[in-house]
């Protein structure tokens, strides 16, 4: 059933004393579709992924997994969860084969069964080659991949990933990707946090922005680009000191500006168009760019804030 | 490259099965793990205990024995006055360290029970399991300790076997309380260093391993008493080769030994949950 609801959270708040890490968030993930957190560092979005982990417990609010609550019965619910944390927790002093065996075993499943899965989680990995080798020889890539096939080992029917591509190069955030669409035309619901614009576009069916604990919006990527951003974003430098004597100018040729410190965005439907209206104002900019919004631009539009400041 | 096989957790995972078996499962990891440097488990097994026989049991002992005359040492060799003690001490030594470098490990410097608790595991299912398999690594160390002892004439095996016994359970006992120590450890290098300079070294000098404490000045004598290894010691001695213990006594050293166990599994447990669910 593709419509039906794996995780569904209302009001749901964790507080640490005085200081509330999420405030009374609701939303609910469907089977086999791919959800992320976007937002900056301390928005919420780790604590909230270890609250549905069953690993946390929540101040107040409702929140149930695959139809239970993880206050009374988190160890059945993590039975059924693949969880890749933001920072990778594989015992260094083990092999590769080692970390998905022991792993395979603490869900119980038989042992014939965890070392043919062993072999293809190897392949899907790109570890085969690597199957003797301790993890503390592996790259970062490496041990990144590996976290993730023992996130698997178990077939999980949610698979959470924490920052998956946090550290990496492109070429290994590229292979990631690729292993994480595989998975999801398989069927598996995918839960991920990053604040990689890039990423969430790429990764996610439907993206929730958080920041300060708070949900700012929830829809698709493209949905949410199209409600609060332009079809097209026209980026100006005038030098630091230039770009605020120039900006009340600017502010009357397109629909929105935002002055950052080091540059001008400048919000239209047409940007190129925008730009010869600029240089036809004799506003000559040292430097002009015209892109696409993004997912940048929606959570500057939400926040006043860059996702990476 | 292939896509993987799926048939979902759902199927392939018996759920009521695997929540019962957890210790089970962990006890499977440690073990597995432990193989990896099983040469130099059972090298350091074999060489300690060949060692200190050699030196202190030997070398020291003829002089003590030439010393003390026909009387000996508590009516016996010096050698077989030691036997006992070496043996509670190696097993309390081992116990401990099977159960706080795997728990700074797991909480500390690799958080493998952060992994381990993303599973069904429970904090209390990964404390026991550390603990049980900490018991059989010392179970082999006790084991091949005694038959080292047997081979110095150090025992008489036949008489001298449940000294294992009562060294296994003073280990068992001290070890679950190093577990909740270990577990309870926020800074590990202080930690380690406290162990080192005020708990090994003075649990082996003043727990009248190499002589009686009473021949120690009494507040020393005091030290002695809150030793585990002290407890453990005469109990070992009282069976490997009559040392005189009256019953309220062998009451008293069984049952302070159990406070270490039952105290260091509760604040074991209490620590294991809080700090995986923090």
């Amino acid at each position: 059933m593709q419509n039906e609801e794996l995780i569904v959270a209302k009001g749901l708040t964790k507080k640490y004393g005085d200081f509330t890490a999420v405030n009374e968030i609701d939303f609910a993930v469907r089977k086999g579709e791919s959800f992320g957190f976007l937002g900056p560092n301390g928005a919420g979005k780790s604590t909230t992924m270890r609250i549905i982990a069953a690993t946390l417990t929540r101040t107040s609010g409702q929140i149930s997994i695959l139809g239970k609550d993880p206050a009374d019965r988190g160890p059945e619910i993590r039975a059924h969860l693949g969880v890749v944390p933001q920072q990778d927790n594989l015992d260094q002093a083990l092999t590769v084969t080692d970390n998905l065996y022991i792993y395979g075993r603490y869900f119980g499943l038989p042992r014939k069964f965890v070392k043919s899965k062993i072999d293809e989680l190897l392949e899907f990995a790109q570890l085969t080659d690597k199957r003797n080798a301790k993890v503390e020889s592996l790259s970062g890539g490496m041990k990144r991949r590996l976290t993730i096939a023992r996130a698997l080992i178990s077939e999980p029917e949610i698979l959470m990933l924490d920052e998956p591509t946090t550290g990496l190069d492109p070429q290994a955030r590229h292979i990631l990707w690729d292993r994480l669409f595989r998975l999801k035309e398989q069927g598996v619901t995918l839960l991920i946090t990053t604040h990689y614009m890039d990423e969430a576009e790429q990764l996610c069916d439907r993206l929730m922005v958080m920041d300060k604990g708070s949900i700012m919006a929830e829809d698709s990527p493209a949905d949410l680009i199209k409600k609060f951003s332009t079809k097209e974003v026209l980026e100006v430098r005038f030098g630091s000191d230039r770009n605020s004597q120039v900006s009340d100018q600017l502010k009357t040729m397109c629909e929105r500006i935002e002055v950052l410190p080091d540059r001008i965005l400048m919000y239209a439907d047409d940007a190129e168009l925008l730009l010869e209206s600029i240089h036809r104002a004799s506003l000559h900019p040292l430097t002009s760019l015209v892109r696409r919004s993004s997912l940048e631009d929606v959570f500057l539009r939400l926040t006043g804030r860059s996702l990476i400041e | 490259m292939t896509d993987l096989s799926r048939r979902g957790s759902l199927v392939i995972i018996d759920t009521d099965r695997t929540l019962k078996r957890g210790v089970f499962y962990v006890i499977e990891a440690r073990l597995r793990t432990m193989m990896h440097w099983i040469f130099s488990l059972l090298t350091g097994s074999l060489l300690n205990p060949f060692f200190y026989l050699a030196s202190l049991g030997i070398g020291v002992g003829t002089f003590i024995n030439q010393r003390a005359g026909s009387a000996g040492i508590d009516g016996v060799k010096y050698i077989i006055f030691l036997a006992p003690a070496l043996l509670s001490a190696v097993a309390i030594q081992d116990f401990m360290g099977e159960v706080v470098f795997p728990t700074l490990q797991g909480f500390k410097w690799e958080k493998t029970f952060f992994a381990m608790n993303a599973t069904p595991l429970t904090g209390r299912q990964i404390a026991l399991g550390t603990y049980f398999s900490s018991l059989i690594r010392t179970i082999g160390s006790v084991v091949i300790y005694f038959a080292v002892l047997v081979g110095f004439g150090a025992v008489d095996p036949a008489r001298a076997w449940p000294s294992m016994v009562t060294s296994l359970y003073a280990a068992a006992c001290f070890g679950a309380f190093m577990l909740g120590a270990a577990a309870h450890a926020e800074n590990d290098d202080l930690f380690l260093n406290l162990m080192g300079r005020l708990l090994i070294m003075p649990l082996f000098l003043f727990s009248g391993t190499f002589y009686p404490i009473s021949s120690m000045p009494l507040p020393l004598q005091w030290l002695g008493w809150a030793s585990p290894l002290w407890h453990a010691t005469e109990l070992g001695r009282w069976v490997s080769y009559g040392h005189h213990l009256s019953g309220s006594m062998i009451a008293i050293h069984f049952g302070y030994l159990a406070i270490f166990l039952v105290t260091g599994l509760l604040w074991a447990f209490n620590r294991f949950d809080y700090r995986l669910s923090k």
